[in-house]
C-alpha cells in the first residue's frame, strides 16, 4: 500500500495554538526585570544547555532505534542479529530511503518477515538478499551492486578527484615555470636604448 | 587549438543539462520501478476464492490474462475501477482478482457497490502472493501470457491512455504468438 504524506502539517497548526505559545512567551518576556537577579540568568542558561543536550542525545538515539516488532523477532539471537545485520541493507520501497529494519511501513513488515523465515529455513546471507532482490529488483538493495552499469557511481567520484588533482599539479607546475624563467637577452638597440635612460636618470 | 580547453565547461554542462531534462521529462515518474519479475515466470499460488471458487495460477495458464492486485481499502483502486470495467465488459479481458490483505466481507461489499470485473477472484489476506509477486503497492497490474509468465506489470491505478497505448497493443500481440 501506498504510504501517504499524513503527517500533521505544522505550518498548518491551529490558530488558538500558535496565539497560547505566543501569549506564553510574552508572559515570560515581560516578567519584570528587576526581580530576576543576574545570578539567575547563569542558571537559567545552563538549564537550557542541558535540556538541548538531552533533547539532542534523545533524537540521535531515535535515528537508531528499529521498527522491529517483539513479534517478529527470532528466538535465535545470532539468526535475529544476522537478519538485522540484511535487512538495513534493504531498502523500504515505499518509503525509499529508509532500511527495512528501520521502517512502519506495512510491506517493511512483510519483508523482514519473509527474510526471518528465509534464514530460519537456512539460507545464507547471500540467498536470503538475493530471494528478495528477485522479488523487488536491485533497487532494493540500499547499496547498488558494482557492475558495469554503475561504474560511474562507484569510480567516478575519485576519478574526478584524481583529475581535478591533476589539473591542479599541472597548473601549479606551469605557474612556477612562469615564474623562474629568465626572460630572453636584450638586442643591441634595447641595450643602447636601456643606457641612455639610466644616464638620464644619473643626471 | 588550445582555446577548446575553454569550451569543456560549456560541455560538461550540456552533458549535465541532458541528464537532468531527462529526469524532469513529464512522463517520467523516479517512484515508478521496474519489475524484477519480467519475463520470468509468474510465482505459483492457489488461493482461496471471494465468491467460493478458489484462483490458482495453473488454471490460468493456457492463454494471456490479466491478474489486478487490489483491496477495499484502497482508494486509487476505485479510480482504475471504471477502465477494469470497460476492459471486462468491453474487451471481453480475462481479468483476475488478487485482494491483498483485506476483509472478505469489505471486498464484497465494495464490488457490489462498484461492479465487479473480474472473472474470479483470491483472497491473498497476509499479503504472501503479492509479496512474491514483488507488489509494493495497490493496485498494480500484471500482463501474464499464456504459458504464465509475467510480461507486463502496470503500478498504480490504470488508464485509459496506458490501457489504450500499451496494454491492449500487448495483449493483442500474446494473443496471436
Amino acid at each position: 500500500m501506498r504510504v501517504l504524506a499524513s503527517w500533521p502539517d505544522p505550518t498548518r497548526q491551529s490558530a488558538h495554538v500558535r496565539s497560547a505559545r505566543e501569549s506564553r512567551w510574552s508572559v515570560r518576556s515581560s516578567r519584570g526585570d528587576g526581580r530576576v537577579k543576574p545570578s539567575h540568568d547563569g542558571e537559567r542558561w545552563l538549564a537550557a544547555a542541558l535540556t538541548s543536550l538531552i533533547a539532542v542525545l534523545l533524537l540521535s538515539l531515535a535515528t537508531h532505534a528499529f521498527a522491529v516488532e517483539p513479534s517478529e523477532r527470532l528466538a535465535d539471537p545470532k539468526l535475529e542479529a544476522r537478519a538485522e545485520a540484511i535487512g538495513r541493507t534493504l531498502r523500504c520501497l515505499v518509503c525509499q530511503n529508509e532500511s527495512i529494519e528501520e521502517s512502519n511501513a506495512s510491506l517493511a513488515h512483510d519483508i523482514r518477515v519473509l527474510l526471518r523465515q528465509l534464514l530460519l529455513k537456512g539460507d545464507t546471507d547471500a540467498q536470503a538478499r538475493q530471494a528478495i532482490v528477485a522479488r523487488y529488483g536491485e533497487f532494493v538493495l540500499l547499496n547498488p551492486p558494482v557492475q558495469p552499469a554503475t561504474y560511474v557511481l562507484w569510480y567516478g567520484p575519485v576519478v574526478l578527484l584524481v583529475a581535478g588533482f591533476a589539473g591542479v599539479v599541472l597548473w601549479l607546475r606551469y605557474r612556477w615555470r612562469e615564474s623562474v624563467a629568465t626572460p630572453p637577452p636584450l638586442s643591441p638597440q634595447e641595450e643602447s636604448r636601456l643606457d641612455t635612460l639610466l644616464r638620464e636618470a644619473d643626471r | 587549438m588550445r582555446r577548446l580547453v575553454y569550451l569543456l565547461p560549456l560541455l560538461l554542462f550540456l552533458v549535465l543539462a541532458g541528464y537532468f531534462a531527462l529526469a524532469l521529462r513529464p512522463s517520467y515518474d523516479p517512484r515508478l520501478l521496474p519489475s524484477a519479475m519480467i519475463d520470468k515466470e509468474a510465482p505459483q499460488f492457489d488461493l482461496a476464492g471471494l465468491y467460493g471458487k478458489g484462483l490458482a495460477l495453473d488454471a490460468l495458464k493456457g492463454s494471456p490474462v490479466l491478474i489486478n492486485f487490489f483491496a477495499s481499502w484502497c482508494v486509487p483502486c476505485r479510480e482504475e475501477q471504471p477502465v477494469l470495467m470497460r476492459l471486462a465488459n468491453q474487451e471481453h479481458i480475462p481479468l483476475y482478482g488478487i485482494d491483498y490483505k483485506d476483509q472478505p466481507e469489505a471486498a464484497q461489499k465494495l464490488l457490489t457497490e462498484f461492479g465487479d470485473p473480474y472473472r474470479r477472484i483470491g483472497l491473498d489476506p497476509d499479503g504472501t502472493v503479492g509479496l512474491n509477486f514483488g507488489v509494493y503497492g495497490v493496485p498494480e497490474t500484471y500482463v501474464l501470457d499464456s504459458s504464465g509468465h509475467i510480461r507486463k506489470r502496470f503500478v498504480g491505478p490504470l488508464t485509459a491512455e496506458e490501457v489504450n497505448k500499451q496494454l491492449l497493443p500487448l495483449l493483442r500481440a500474446l494473443g496471436k504468438s
